[in-house]
């Protein structure tokens, strides 16, 4: 199937198995999209008069996958450290820094992950104690604004063993932030004409805390423990703040708390070793134990070169128990409902034609990519690692 | 093997080890000529304290799709388990069981081979990961040949319990890559034990493990500004210790074939040479006892580490992450050098730019003999999927890979790598009982390793899972 002049047309895949992402398979399904916009999803639906048809029966179609925590298009090669732009450096409190400003849409590290089925990313600025505002893109450097979704959609903070100072002095210290980037916007004018006490960050950390503070942006917060789960637990609860848990190795073991409180959760699925003593009580089956309590679960790679494992990573979760559908959800609606994009993640009606066409179960390692779709615009597959292998293919290689 | 390894020990370095029962004092001592030994002689290893463990009861899994890694693929068929070998196997109706043999239902299941990582760190770099548990880089000096990773090796690592419960039942753990020649690598079987020499896969090699590129010159040039600071300082300072290596083994050889003076037709003995434990280590790789692996990512770097052997006269065994294989794996191919590597890990450091997916498959295309390696506790745990998505990129690109290829990137051609070939690695009869029992194909993400027997013995069993960890670590689970 030829996908020359399926720019923006209108087009319908039709005859596969669609995984909406929020719901249940749908056996023999057509999804339409006119341009950017998904019109319509269903079983048997006729393809709408003058639609370029692509018969992809016997395939999966699922919405595009999004990956919840990456530091793609911030870091293009780790151990270089001037291809590095995920860490502000400098003081611990990092507040204002906004991983936007050196976002390289044009990163390499990009279309190899989208040849998985990643057409989304939370990206994730590292270091110090609050890291500073993480981001979403769609992973299609020709869209407008480079893909940017939303500059600010979280706070990033991490706790737990810290090696240094205790985790009583962090958070003592996180509260005395907290509570001096209130004072600071009670005192604006004060703290403006030098007539105020002195605070514990810059004015542009305390500026850019307010959003968090009034609860519009969650704090991400990196942490492991089930004692200090329940710490930042108790953090949202005094300081009316919104949290996200991002490893949370240990929230299964108080899923119901999480549950009950409404808090969402990032988990590494294959991670089950006590590889640190934050983490003794990790298990295979984290995310099957979260799931069935009612706990919001997204899954990630927490990888950037490879955070086209994914969908692998998901198909773990589900070996160890969690359903096919939470853990496609985990990596497509549920990361778009817990960082507010109502148009992204799923497949209906009304949603960005961001679409995956699999050879079969999206999870298993046989299946694989053929066709991915970014606000309806059919994306190559192409990338460094492509263009080597085709120079490589004859030894020796092709000049 | 290894009892008569000890047994001779004491007077190998006069006669070298023929196997005959003889005491040392018949050959050196109670001789008022005998040579003073001023060192251990050469390759002295005590037995380990743990006693032998007991033969594996008798076992036999029928009606399972079995998948040998040695050519034949039987959709139903059976293998017998016995004294700690496979004692027959075969495709369709299983004989009856005898008395007191343990029958396992293979209906819905598929059996392989136990699964052999050819680069591993367990136990060198065991979890819980703390500064003191690391123990993998003796990074004091770029050449530490003659350190040994079983002598750091923990075997309480939690991550040996989750190694065989992915259905990996043999292991090669490796000092780290911050040296040019870090020291001995050991081949270990997953049998839990109270010490690493109790787990010695019996009669492997020890490797060298060696390393190019970016590490040693970052651990030891950019880190210490010391050498080596540059690709050229790496390849000096192997260069001149191989040189040294051929000096001293020429000295051993010559001492071994005469140890005594010859003075006025009298033999008077001779001490034999100082042993010095790096070049040990070389020498043996010199006499083909020990095995290379080398650490290496880019194809230049592989090219004249090929080149570098064959002046010294030894042959590198893997090449181990090498992520630049596919570039020269026509050279690969025709040397019989093996690749270690990774299904798809790229990108974190410069020289692994170039790591391409297609990597395992391309060398399998060009009949080099490709080894998916793990370097990871969580990589370790699911070797069948890495193996699988290798699978599906070399499909992808319209090659006709079938599944025993894929599955001996797993079992065979690891074995190949760490010289245990003729042991383990296939379903075979004779061979040691390393035995995968998978409650799905194995090359399905949703596919658990249901039975891992290790030697005949069961190591793993998820129908009825252990009741106490194997690591002492975790007895709070």
């Amino acid at each position: 199937m030829s996908l020359s002049g399926l720019l923006a047309a209108t087009i319908a895949l039709v005859g596969a198995t669609v995984h909406p992402g929020n719901a249940p398979p749908i056996e023999n399904a057509t999804v339409v999209f006119d341009g950017e916009r998904i019109t319509a999803v269903g079983a048997g639906l006729a393809p709408p008069p003058g639609a370029t048809v692509v018969d992809v029966k016997g395939r999966v179609v699922t919405p595009g996958l999004f990956e919840p925590w990456t530091q793609l298009g911030l870091v293009e090669i780790e151990a270089i450290d001037e291809t590095r732009d995920d860490d502000a450096g400098g003081d611990p409190i990092r507040a204002a820094h906004r991983i936007v400003d050196g976002f390289n849409a044009d990163s390499e590290v990009i279309p190899v992950q989208r040849a998985h089925g990643i057409t989304t990313a939370l990206v994730v600025p590292r270091g110090g104690l609050i890291a500073g505002q993480a981001a979403v893109y769609d992973l299609d450097a020709t869209a407008p604004g480079a893909g940017l979704v939303n500059a600010e959609v979280g706070m990033v903070l991490a706790l737990g063993a810290t090696g240094g100072p205790s985790r009583s002095a962090v958070l003592a210290s996180v509260r005395e932030l907290f509570d001096d980037a209130r004072a600071y916007a009670r005192n604006r004018a004060a703290w403006e004409r030098n007539q105020y006490r002195p605070l514990s960050a810059s004015y542009l950390d305390l500026d850019a805390l307010q959003p968090v503070l009034k609860g519009e942006v969650p704090l991400l917060v990196s942490v492991a423990r089930r004692a200090d789960i329940l710490a930042v637990l108790e953090l949202a609860r005094t300081q009316k703040v919104k949290v996200v848990l991002v490893g949370a190795t240990e929230a299964w073991t108080v899923a119901d708390v999480l549950a009950k409180a409404g808090v969402a959760v990032i988990l590494d699925p294959v991670e089950n070793a006590p590889e640190n003593f934050d983490r003794l009580r990790a298990r295979a089956d984290a995310a099957a134990i979260l799931e069935k309590a009612g706990v919001s679960v997204m899954l990630s790679t927490f990888s950037t070169h490879n955070a086209r494992k994914l969908r692998q990573w998901a198909g773990n979760a589900v070996r160890e128990g969690m359903t096919h559908d939470g853990a496609l959800a985990a990596i497509t609606s549920v990361p778009a409902r817990v960082f507010g994009f109502k148009d992204r993640g799923t497949l209906a009606p009304g949603q960005r034609a961001h679409v995956v066409v699999w050879s079969g179960d999206p999870f298993e390692p046989l299946t694989q990519v053929e066709q991915v779709y970014i606000d309806g615009r059919a994306v190559s597959l192409s990338h460094r690692q492509t263009r080597l292998v085709e120079r490589y293919r004859m030894l020796p290689p092709a000049r | 093997m290894r009892s008569n390894f000890v047994r001779c020990a004491a007077v190998v370095a006069l006669l070298g080890c023929t196997g005959a029962e003889k005491k040392p004092d018949e050959t050196a001592g109670g001789d008022a000529d005998a040579p003073v030994l001023l060192d251990p002689p050469v390759e002295v290893t005590p037995p380990p304290f743990e006693p032998a463990r007991a033969a594996s009861g008798p076992t036999l899994i029928r009606d399972a799709a079995v998948l040998t890694a040695a050519g034949p693929i039987w959709t139903r068929g059976w293998v017998r388990l016995e004294n700690g070998r496979i004692a027959d196997l075969g495709e369709g109706d299983a004989p009856a069981p005898r008395e007191g043999e343990t029958v396992v239902e293979g209906k819905g299941r598929w059996v392989t081979p136990g699964l052999i990582d050819t680069h591993s760190h367990l136990g060198v770099y065991a979890s819980p990961g703390v500064w003191a548990h690391a123990d993998g880089n003796e990074m004091t000096n770029p050449i530490t040949a003659g350190v040994r990773a079983e002598e750091a090796f923990w075997p309480q690592d939690p991550g040996l319990e989750r190694a065989v419960a992915g259905g990996v039942t043999t292991l090669h753990v490796l000092p780290g890559s911050g040296n040019l020649m870090g020291g001995r690598g050991v081949t270990l079987k997953l049998n839990p034990a109270r010490e690493a020499a109790a787990m010695r896969f019996p009669g492997a090699k020890d490797s060298l493990k060696m390393a190019c590129g970016e590490n040693p010159k970052r651990v030891y040039g950019r880190d210490k500004g010391s050498m080596p600071m540059s690709r050229m300082g790496s390849l000096y300072m192997m260069r001149s210790r191989w040189l040294e290596a051929r000096r001293y083994k020429l000295k051993w050889d010559q001492w071994r074939k005469k140890p005594y003076d010859l003075k006025d037709g009298k033999k008077t003995p001779t001490n034999p040479p100082d042993r010095d434990l790096v070049l040990e280590t070389l020498a043996g790789v010199l006499s083909g006892e020990i095995l290379p692996q080398v650490h290496c990512y880019r194809a230049d770097e592989m090219l004249l580490q090929l080149k570098v052997a064959r002046e010294m006269g030894y042959r590198v065994r893997s090449f181990h992450h090498a992520v630049e294989a596919y570039k020269i794996r026509d050279v690969l191919a025709k040397e019989e050098v093996s690749v270690s590597t990774w299904a798809d890990w790229w990108g974190f450091k410069i020289e692994a730019w170039d790591g391409v997916e297609a990597n395992i498959a391309l060398l399998q295309e060009a009949g080099a003999r490709a080894i998916v390696h793990t370097d990871s506790a969580e990589g370790i745990q699911r070797m069948n999927q890495e193996a699988a998505k290798a699978l599906a990129t070399g499909r992808a690109l319209g090659m006709k890979l079938d599944e025993n290829t894929a599955l001996r990137w797993i079992t065979a051609n690891p074995a190949w790598a760490l010289g245990i070939e003729a042991e383990t690695g296939t379903l075979e009869k004779g061979k040691m009982a390393d035995v995968v029992v998978w409650d799905a194909h194995p090359f399905s993400v949703y596919a658990h390793a249901e039975k891992v027997f290790v030697d005949g013995h069961l190591r793993h069993d998820r129908t009825a899972p252990a009741k106490a960890p194997w690591s002492d670590f975790e007895v709070y689970r």
